[in-house]
């Protein structure tokens, strides 16, 4: 359980790591809280030769009320968002979904930049931002850009970040009004999720508006149900139930050792009426 | 090669170690801190517990290197003056041990527990140490002890016996 020998360089600025991803090119990583990158290297799933420390980048640990949206810095860990107060009051699906990341150990060096870049489609944090449409600043040699969060996830492990880029902000909206939930399901304590769903529910004269529902461990990649969102839009709350009953469409789950593909279908429908019904009685 | 500088039970050390050195074996074998159990070595059991900068860490998932410049308390520096910590009399009190395995992660996650929820309810107690596993099964006798630490507000440390 010790990965491949490696080089490290500590990025003292995102503009440092820039270069240094420069320098360094693909056989680099960007090294966060580590608690998804180390345990890969120590099965050796990963050997990157050069690992970039971002750890002592403190400026990007924030969370900032920006008018209509929250922003969070990339290194922000897990504990800190779960405890941030203007995230539990603004936008408490994030403060919420973090704190059932790992186990507290975890979420004290845990980053949601680190969640994010990693890409993983059974972490927590990247359905929950799928479902609140956040969207992702991220820096490289060429400048900046914003990428939406329904467009970062490409594949298994893999996002659209390119080889010299760094993730600096995550943006969310704040909630107001609307609805929140995420319904994790696991076995066992501190397991990862066997299916999880985030849902956003807005609501307008007694009936839904608009839902929106991020599926956790659902595919090779973060998911959104869209048949489902289709479903509910407009619908009246008497009809979640039904409405759910499309939640695994287009979805493409494994099967492994916590559960076959057609039980994570069966969670994923389950979840998300619960999640919908939780979300409308917020 | 890497030069590093980190305070571990308030004394400083300075070491040359190679990067991809895990914490937990920086500790046990470079400072010889039997204490800092290795477990699964994967993020899971939390035997490897100790603090960084007063928050609790699996020390199997953090290199030495990510520690330098920081403050790490084991299990062998929380005695005060020969004193237990109230933590460890707590366990002692209350039993809160069989094999003893999981002991040193257990007590470090309990007390960082306790600094950030000090009123924890039972079922916090439970949630805030899902990362450290007893193979013995002997949570219930761990949770009392955390819960008399809380019952001992005042925290006074108690004479070893």
């Amino acid at each position: 359980m010790i990965p491949l020998a490696f080089d490290y360089e500590v990025a003292e600025s995102v503009d440092h790591a820039i270069e240094l991803l420069g320098q360094h090119g693909e056989e680099a990583k960007l090294l966060a809280g580590g608690h998804s990158l180390l345990p890969i290297m120590k099965l050796r799933l990963a050997a990157p030769t050069v690992l970039i420390d971002l750890g002592r980048l403190s400026d990007l640990s924030y969370v900032r009320d920006e008018g209509d949206h929250l922003a969070i810095g990339a290194m922000t860990r897990q504990c800190d968002l779960e405890r941030d107060q203007t995230l539990q009051e603004q936008c408490g699906l994030v403060a919420y979904t973090a704190s059932l990341v790992g186990d507290p150990s975890v979420r004290h060096r845990g980053t949601i930049g680190g969640s994010v870049s990693h890409g993983d489609a059974a972490s927590d944090l990247p359905s929950a931002l799928l479902a609140l449409d956040a969207t992702f600043t991220v820096r490289g040699s060429n400048g900046e850009r914003t990428v939406a969060a329904g467009d970062f996830f490409q594949d298994y492990l893999q996002t659209v970040l390119e080889p010299d880029e760094v993730l600096t902000e995550i943006r969310v909206p704040k909630l107001n009004g609307a609805g929140w939930s995420y319904k994790k399901f696991n076995r066992r304590a501190q397991d990862w999720a066997v299916v999880g769903v985030a849902a956003v529910v807005e609501r307008s004269n007694g009936s839904i508006s608009s839902a929106r529902i991020g599926l956790t461990n659902m595919g090779s990649t973060p998911l959104r149900a869209t048949a489902a969102e289709s479903a509910l839009a407009g619908a009246d709350p008497s009809s979640v139930a039904e409405a759910t009953g499309s939640a695994d469409e287009g979805t493409s789950p494994s099967s492994d050792i916590a559960a076959s593909a057609e039980y994570r279908r069966h969670l994923a429908r389950v979840l998300s009426r619960r999640a919908v019904e939780e979300a409308l009685s917020r | 090669m890497r030069r590093i500088q980190m305070t571990v039970d308030g004394r400083a050390h300075v070491a040359e170690v190679e990067p991809r050195l895990l914490l937990l074996h920086h500790l046990r074998e470079n400072l010889g801190i039997g204490g800092v159990h290795a477990g699964c070595n994967t993020t899971s059991c939390g035997a490897c517990t100790v603090h960084l900068d007063g928050e609790s860490v699996k020390s199997c998932t953090v290199l030495a290197v990510q520690a330098d410049g920081h403050e790490v308390t084991t299990v062998r520096g929380i005695m005060d003056n020969g004193l237990w910590h109230p933590m460890q009399q707590a366990f002692h009190e209350a039993h809160g041990l069989q094999c003893g395995y999981c002991t040193p992660g257990m007590i470090m996650a309990s007390i960082s527990l306790l600094k950030e929820k000090p009123n924890a309810t039972e079922q916090e107690i439970r949630e805030g140490l899902e990362g450290n596993l007893c193979r013995c099964t002997g949570y219930e006798n761990i949770v009392k002890a955390v819960q008399l630490v809380q019952q001992h507000s005042n925290g006074q440390a108690q004479p070893a016996s």
